[in-house]
């Protein structure tokens, strides 16, 4: 596979769920098309309700899309199940650690999915948790831990498999936002680090801006309403006008209804 | 913690105490073949713990129970199994184990002496069919109180499936179990004693039944107080046993 070969292709993605009451199906993605390259960071944004995480999770191969074509490092996420084992790590916006793993054995876990030897997953466990501010907590188990502390075993967690891939559903959007903005610029600075490709959802506008290379906003139902493209030396300005523009393509976007 | 423990082991043994002075006064007032006094009942009860040929009678009950109990949980997970794979199973088998739940242990008895010859398969039979219906239900209710988050998160690093029973559903369904087991015992300890109606020559309904025709109050105290005392002691060992498995909970400082 060529090195320019997207890692994320959507081509036409549509997914519909039958609605409840069992008339028709309900559109959650709507011909959604979107390419993501290696190392890039790409932030997605939307109201809530728009198929953020429908989208999420075809990509994480939980669901099939009802047509159109979902490609991940050129393989199909949902059929090729075991294609990809130790090839993305998932940050949910629940921390969801297993309350009866330690702190360590939760960052182990995919470790010992992937039969890493157990001396060697110990090892890299510990030093994910280290990086993370979290040495000292290795025993402790997840009610003993803050909200903060949680989420960032979960994603010590992620990382700790050395996915090529990282997806985080509105990871930090059940926490203040002081320790928000500590984990983002932690985050940021670990996949750029480890050179990885990431994929981050989120609600917030100033979020995106500050985690994003590129920021994709999203119509409701899901398919790209705006996008665009900046870095460190996109000035001030330049941000403002952006930030406006995403602000009235999600105010034109009606309320999920 | 430690106090309110104490706390709660005193009030027990006080209710006991109540228990066994009312007895104790009606020894006085009835004759001692209808309310025998309470010294004689617990020295009765000794005898039976140590005297070889009588514990006997009792290791041979507590053995029934446990392979009742036992038979029922490999059927009931079976059946929880395949329960949970298929809605259209669920229509089919649930309503059959609720018939089931609606027939007495004695009728179950009267099946086995007409269908069956060996004494110990009527008893296990009886056992697991009287406690197979509840046990399969709660081991079901133990699976699909499962969440749905922990499993899409193990499922995203792709176990294989003996890898996600062994670190998602064991941890999820044990509380369940262990429960279960609790629960089954104490009616399985009840049923027992009429599942060795069907001609068993020993255990404690065996000597239940004797000393009825012995006319014996006291004996038939001492081997009731046998059945009462191994539930308790099989439960307190459950108890420990979760204690140690959900060691991760929380413990709140607050009583309810
Ligand atoms: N499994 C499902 N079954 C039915 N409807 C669903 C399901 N998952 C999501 N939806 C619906 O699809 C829409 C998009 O949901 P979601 O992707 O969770 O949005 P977001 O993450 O952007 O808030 C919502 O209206 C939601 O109710
Ligand atoms: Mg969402």
């Amino acid at each position: 596979m060529a090195s320019a070969d997207p890692v994320i292709r959507f081509r036409d993605v549509s997914k519909s769920f039958r609605r409840p009451d069992g008339r028709g199906d309900f559109v959650a993605v709507d011909k959604l098309s979107f390419e993501i390259g290696k190392g890039e960071i790409v932030a997605v944004l939307g109201k809530t309700g728009c198929g953020k995480s429908t989208m999420f999770n075809i990509v994480a191969g939980l669901i099939e899309p009802s047509s159109g074509e979902a490609r991940v490092i050129g393989h199909d996420p949902f059929r090729e199940f075991a294609f990809f084992r130790g090839k993305i790590g998932i940050v949910f916006q629940n921390d969801r650690l297993m309350p009866w793993r330690s702190a360590l054995d939760n960052v182990r876990l995919g470790l010992q999915i992937l039969d890493t030897d157990a001396g060697h997953a110990n090892e890299s466990a510990r030093q994910w948790l280290m990086r993370l501010g979290l040495s000292g907590h290795e025993n402790d188990y997840p009610h003993a831990l803050s909200g903060g502390m949680r989420q960032r075993v979960s994603i010590a967690r992620a990382f700790a498999v050395d996915p090529e891939i990282l997806l985080c559903d509105e990871p930090f959007s059940s926490l203040d936002e002081m320790t928000a903005r500590d984990l983002r610029a932690e985050f940021v600075r670990l996949v750029r680090l480890n050179n990885k490709t990431a994929v981050f959802i989120t609600h917030q506008i100033n979020e995106a801006m500050e985690i994003g290379d590129r920021v994709l906003v999203f119509h409701h139902p899901a398919r790209i309403a705006y996008e665009t493209r900046l870095d460190a030396s996109t000035s001030e300005e330049k941000r403002r006008t952006m930030h406006d523009d995403i602000m009235r393509v999600l105010s034109v976007e009606q309320a999920p209804t | 913690m430690t106090n309110s423990r104490t706390m709660r082991v005193l009030q027990a043994v006080a209710g006991m105490v109540v228990l066994a002075a009312g007895w104790q006064i009606l020894s006085y007032v009835f004759s001692h073949y209808l309310f025998p006094p309470v010294p004689e009942i617990i020295s009765r009860t000794i005898e039976v713990l140590i005297t070889g040929s009588l514990l006997v009678d009792v290791l041979l009950t507590a053995g029934r129970i446990f392979g009742g109990l036992f038979g029922a949980f490999i059927l009931g997970s079976i059946l929880a199994l395949v329960i949970g794979q298929s809605k259209t199973a669920e229509n089919f088998i649930a309503p059959v184990l609720t018939f089931f739940q609606g027939i007495p242990a004695l009728s179950w008895v009267v099946f086995a002496i007409i269908w069956f010859h060996g004494i110990e398969f009527r008893v296990l039979f009886i056992m697991v069919m009287t406690t197979l219906p509840a046990f399969t239900f709660q081991i079901l209710d133990a699976f699909r109180s499962m969440s749905k988050d922990l499993f899409e998160m193990t499922m995203a690093f792709r176990p294989s499936r003996w890898t996600l029973f062994r670190f998602l559903i064991v941890p999820t369904i044990v509380p369940g179990i262990l429960t279960a087991w609790k629960v089954n015992l104490g009616n399985a300890a009840r049923v027992v004693v009429v599942a060795e109606l069907v001609g068993a020559t020993g255990g404690v309904g065996y000597q239940l039944l004797r000393q009825q025709q012995l006319f014996d109050m006291a004996g038939a105290m001492a081997w009731t107080l046998q059945l009462v005392l191994f539930v308790l002691v099989v439960q307190q060992t459950i108890n420990a046993i979760e204690n140690w498995a959900l060691r991760y909970r929380a413990v709140s400082e607050r009583a309810m």
